[in-house]
């Protein structure tokens, strides 16, 4: 039996028609509205009861997921729209349109059907330019929420799968944006398609066939694009909403993450109800997303194909140039040595292979395995809810930024020709910088960021030990200066000390005395990659220690005397000056 | 209230894992739209305001829509834009941004603000769980008779195993194959061929070699493109344009063997990349290189096209060329090695390398 939901007040006209209805004893159901309707049919109070006042926790880099999430629901609802009149056809036809300097062209309906769509259709072209923004912003968004995922250590245990799902999510949206951008036919795309091209024919040994199964026979051909629609708006999005559900169902079940604080535990969640308060606050927050990339679509041109024109292989452009997410791959393509292999009547193109299809995979490959990787490394199997502050995991934190800094490097080089006419440098010089630079900037990058976290370490052990810088200068009769430390609350002194450090694992040939194995090995490999990962992390305070602290502040405090010790100031004088 | 004092309130004992013991929840601090009534009110206008202009946009977006004729123009500043399409971008967008930015501000400054706690599970199922299903699995097994008939299962896994091979062999149809006679009518060849004229890629016309001064360069293509319809000639295209340049002989280097594959500094180099395929198009008349735009390849046409940067591995192939009877440029023959990007089963050893005579 249904249970009662219990919203709307009980109608003693409705009851009266069904007398006996139910027992006495139990509450009274409610009755004859939409809800208890629903409800002895699908069951939904149950549901309900547990989800219907899920806490959520509040942190704005938790809206960086849900803004992916948002603009792909625009996208699909522009998408929609756009497939009422864009017609997926190479076949060849002669522009009459609105658009008067491209009318007369020869073209393919592809091409003019997003011109009518542009300049014919009333709203054609808002539609159209809200789906492109949506776009960029959809993997501008998953991009960026990859980011935080990995910088607070959110794919730990028990979120492993739900990142590599994120991986997939990923991969599948760049192919998702190629096939999209394909579509037009214009001149711009048909030189990204060119380019996909040589890039098929580069893998070795099936490389032709793939080629020619790609694109039905020798470029271009006629099917290209109506697969590439085919792929475009009922495979890939298919496959997408799949993960996305399933992406979202994972975190309702495992619930959210959080960011550590006062009363945050490993074992709570603290944060706002979703009814109603995350109903209005995401669902509002869609509505958002939706309406700025209305206004992006109509104050900001993107894609303008009437400027380019229509494919025509024996023409490009300067300067031509992909959508950003695939920047990174254009520049490896760009800076990489001309490598190809000539073996008996073979070719290798090693110079295409390795940085189109190669580079992709090794990203997708690395971010794929890194949990795993890093709870080899720690040895560290427990479920973790609270999220890590970046800078408390030094090496983790480091080789994201190095990580991110060689992503950027090749994606700068995608560019190398815009910045050669921009700055007026050589195009072989800006070529050569970069090929140095993917190897050498991440290096960089990494010292850097492990030396800043290490420091932002010690900057919290400083604070919780000694308290706040206040800024107030203190000489002393003997002529010696010391800036005056405020204490910090116990709120913020916990955040900075409930981080886990582990144990750093020590080579153990799994032997005790006797020989006999224990079970409980370390390599001399995990246990070098353990103090890589964790050695240089500056040992949080004892309690011993900030007692210590807290008696000597403690001490200055009630005596007002300066016994010395530079970071301790006499409150009284403290007081005074701050009520001045 | 210093740290000192908070801690002796929770009086949990610090220890080395929580050297600072949790304090619990911070306290909640009423916000100003709480405390102050004019604020609340102030903020209740602010949404029901915002909902309020919604009508009035969605119904501007309509007038709009119909009203405003396809091609008026609006200029403000830097903006010069179709009338209609800001129009509607601009009530639209706002009248849906002005939703979320009204639910989001009613969900801040009205709805309680308390934080609430759920308590978590273990992602894992219990033991007691665990058991039960292994129980249950092995009930299952049991009814099912696999364990005693198990060639079911090896032989229901292989039935399933195989047909994944006709829906593979499906798609088999998907493209022309490209066997070694395939590919010597496709990509391996192109239609230009003994006595084919050299026209103009835009206009069509002949290219009388008379006509080129030095340092000029023309895109061309065969005159025979034009026998060809819609994506045949799109095909064709793709593989057969090219660039007619001449250059002063005395400042260039033909080697022996391509002494007569040009007609007085007039050569004639396939204008696809060899790298992945894009038109070659950016000529420096000075240095004789040309340079792809896609990813900065650079051949040097004034030696037999071979690269002098960028990613690409090949020389740019030569087609050899000559005059017919009345003056224009024909081709001497089709392509000696096939244009456009490498594939694995080229042999590339046929191509020009520097040094080659």
């Amino acid at each position: 039996m249904a249970k009662p939901v219990g919203i709307a007040g009980s109608s003693e006209a409705l009851e009266a028609k069904r007398p006996g209805d139910v027992e006495s004893s139990a509450p009274k159901p409610a009755k004859g509205n939409v809800l208890t309707w629903a409800d002895d049919r699908l069951g939904l109070a149950a549901i309900g009861k547990s989800n219907l006042r899920k806490v959520f926790p509040d942190h704005w880099s938790f809206l960086l997921g849900e803004i992916a999430l948002y603009s792909f629901i625009v996208l699909l609802l522009t998408g929609v729209f756009l497939t009422i009149w864009f017609k997926p056809s190479m076949a060849e036809t002669e522009y009459h349109g609105a658009y008067q300097l491209l009318r007369g062209l020869p073209m393919s309906e592809a091409f003019a059907s997003t011109l009518t769509l542009s300049f014919d259709i009333r709203g054609g072209l808002l539609v159209r330019q809200v789906h492109h923004w949506a776009a960029m912003l959809f993997v501008a968004a998953a991009f960026v929420h990859m980011l935080r995922i990995f910088f607070t250590g959110a794919f730990r245990k028990p979120r492993e799968i739900n990142w590599l799902i994120g991986v997939g999510l990923m991969s599948l949206t760049m192919i998702e944006g190629f096939a999209g951008y394909s579509l037009p036919d214009d001149l711009l795309s048909g030189t990204g398609l060119r380019f996909v091209d040589g890039l098929v024919r580069s893998i070795p040994v099936i490389g032709t066939w793939a080629e020619f199964f790609v694109f039905g026979g020798e470029f271009p051909g006629t099917l290209i694009i109506p697969r590439l629609y085919m792929v475009h708006i009922l495979l890939v999005p298919g496959i997408l909403l799949g993960l996305i559900s399933a992406h979202l169902a994972l975190v309702v079940y495992h619930k959210h993450t959080q960011y550590p604080g006062p009363g945050r535990t490993e074992h709570n969640v603290v944060g706002y109800p979703l009814f109603p308060v995350y109903m209005a606050k995401a669902g509002g927050f869609f509505f958002v997303v939706f309406g700025i990339t209305v206004l992006m679509g109509a104050f900001m041109t993107i894609n303008p194909v009437w400027k380019f024109g229509p494919y025509n292989p024996s023409q490009v452009t300067a300067g031509s140039q992909p959508d950003w997410y695939m920047g990174w791959v254009e520049g490896a393509i760009r800076i990489v040595p001309n490598w190809e292999w000539h073996l008996g009547a073979t070719t290798w193109s090693w110079n295409i292979f390795l940085p189109g299809v190669g580079l992709m995979g090794l990203l997708f490959t690395g971010l794929g395995v890194w949990p795993f990787v890093e709870q080899w490394i720690t040895g560290d199997k427990s479920e973790h809810h609270l999220l890590d502050r970046p800078r408390n995991a030094a090496t983790r934190t480091a080789l994201g930024v190095a990580g991110m800094t060689w992503y950027a490097m090749f994606w700068i080089a995608g560019g190398n020709d815009i910045i050669a006419t921009k700055f007026h440098v050589s195009l072989n010089a800006v070529t050569y910088v970069m090929r140095v630079a993917v190897f050498v900037a991440p290096v960089i990058a990494y010292i850097i960021a492990k030396r800043t976290a290490l420091s932002l370490q010690r900057s919290d052990h400083a604070r919780v030990l000694h308290g706040s810088e206040t800024g107030i200068i203190h000489r002393s009769p003997d002529g010696s200066y010391s800036e005056a430390h405020a204490p910090i609350t116990t709120d913020e002194a916990f955040t900075l000390t409930q981080h886990k450090q582990l144990p750093l694992a020590l080579e153990d040939e799994g032997l005790d005395v006797n020989g006999i194995p224990t079970g409980q090995s370390v390599s001399k490999l995990r246990s070098r990659l353990s103090h890589w990962f964790m050695g240089d992390d500056i040992a949080k305070p004892t309690p011993e220690e900030i007692e210590e602290a807290h008696h000597h502040a403690g001490h200055a405090l009630t005596e007002g005397h300066d016994d010395g010790h530079g970071a301790v100031d006499d409150a009284d004088e403290l007081s005074e000056i701050t009520s001045r | 209230m210093s740290g000192h004092d908070q801690i002796e309130r929770v009086g949990v004992a610090p220890t080395p894992e929580f050297p600072i013991p949790d304090p619990g929840l911070e306290e909640h601090n009423p916000r100003w739209s709480d405390v102050d009534p004019a604020a609340g009110r102030r903020a209740y206008a602010q949404v029901v305001g915002m909902l309020a202009a919604v009508p009035i946009l969605a119904i501007t977006f309509v007038v709009i829509y119909f009203a405003v004729p396809r091609d008026m123009y609006v200029k403000l500043g830097p903006l010069h834009a179709n009338a209609q399409h800001v129009g509607l971008g601009l009530t639209g967008g706002l009248g849906v941004l002005l939703i979320g930015l009204a639910c989001i501000h009613w969900a801040k400054q009205i709805m309680g603000d308390e934080e609430s706690i759920d308590y978590r599970h273990p992602a894992r199922s219990s033991d007691a769980d665990r058991a039960a299903v292994a129980a249950e699995f092995r009930k299952g097994v049991e009814q099912s008779g696999l364990s005693r008939r198990g060639l079911i299962g090896a032989s229901l896994a292989g039935a399933l195993g195989i047909v994944a091979v006709p829906a593979v062999v499906l798609l088999a149809d998907m493209g022309v194959w490209p066997t070694k006679g395939k590919r010597a009518v496709t990509i391996e060849t192109t239609i230009w061929a003994e006595g084919v004229r050299i026209v103009n890629d835009v206009d069509f016309k002949p290219i009388k070699a008379a006509d080129m001064e030095i340092g000029q360069l023309v895109n061309g293509e065969p005159k025979s493109l034009k026998e060809f319809e819609g994506s045949l000639q799109a095909t064709e295209r793709a593989k057969a344009a090219i660039i007619v340049v001449r250059m002063d002989p005395q400042s260039i280097k033909i080697p022996d063997s391509r002494k007569d594959w040009q007609v007085s500094g007039i050569l004639c180099y396939s204008k696809i990349c060899t790298h992945v395929g894009c038109p070659i198009s950016l000529w420096e008349q000075q240095t004789h290189h040309l340079l792809c735009p896609c990813h900065q390849s650079t051949f040097d046409l004034g030696e037999s096209g071979i690269v002098v940067f960028g990613p690409a591995a090949r020389s740019l192939p030569q087609l050899p060329i000559t005059v017919d009877k009345d003056g224009y440029l024909v081709a001497r023959q089709g392509f000696t090695v096939p244009v456009g990007p490498s594939y694995f089963e080229r042999d590339s050893r046929h191509d020009f390398q520097k040094g080659d005579n």
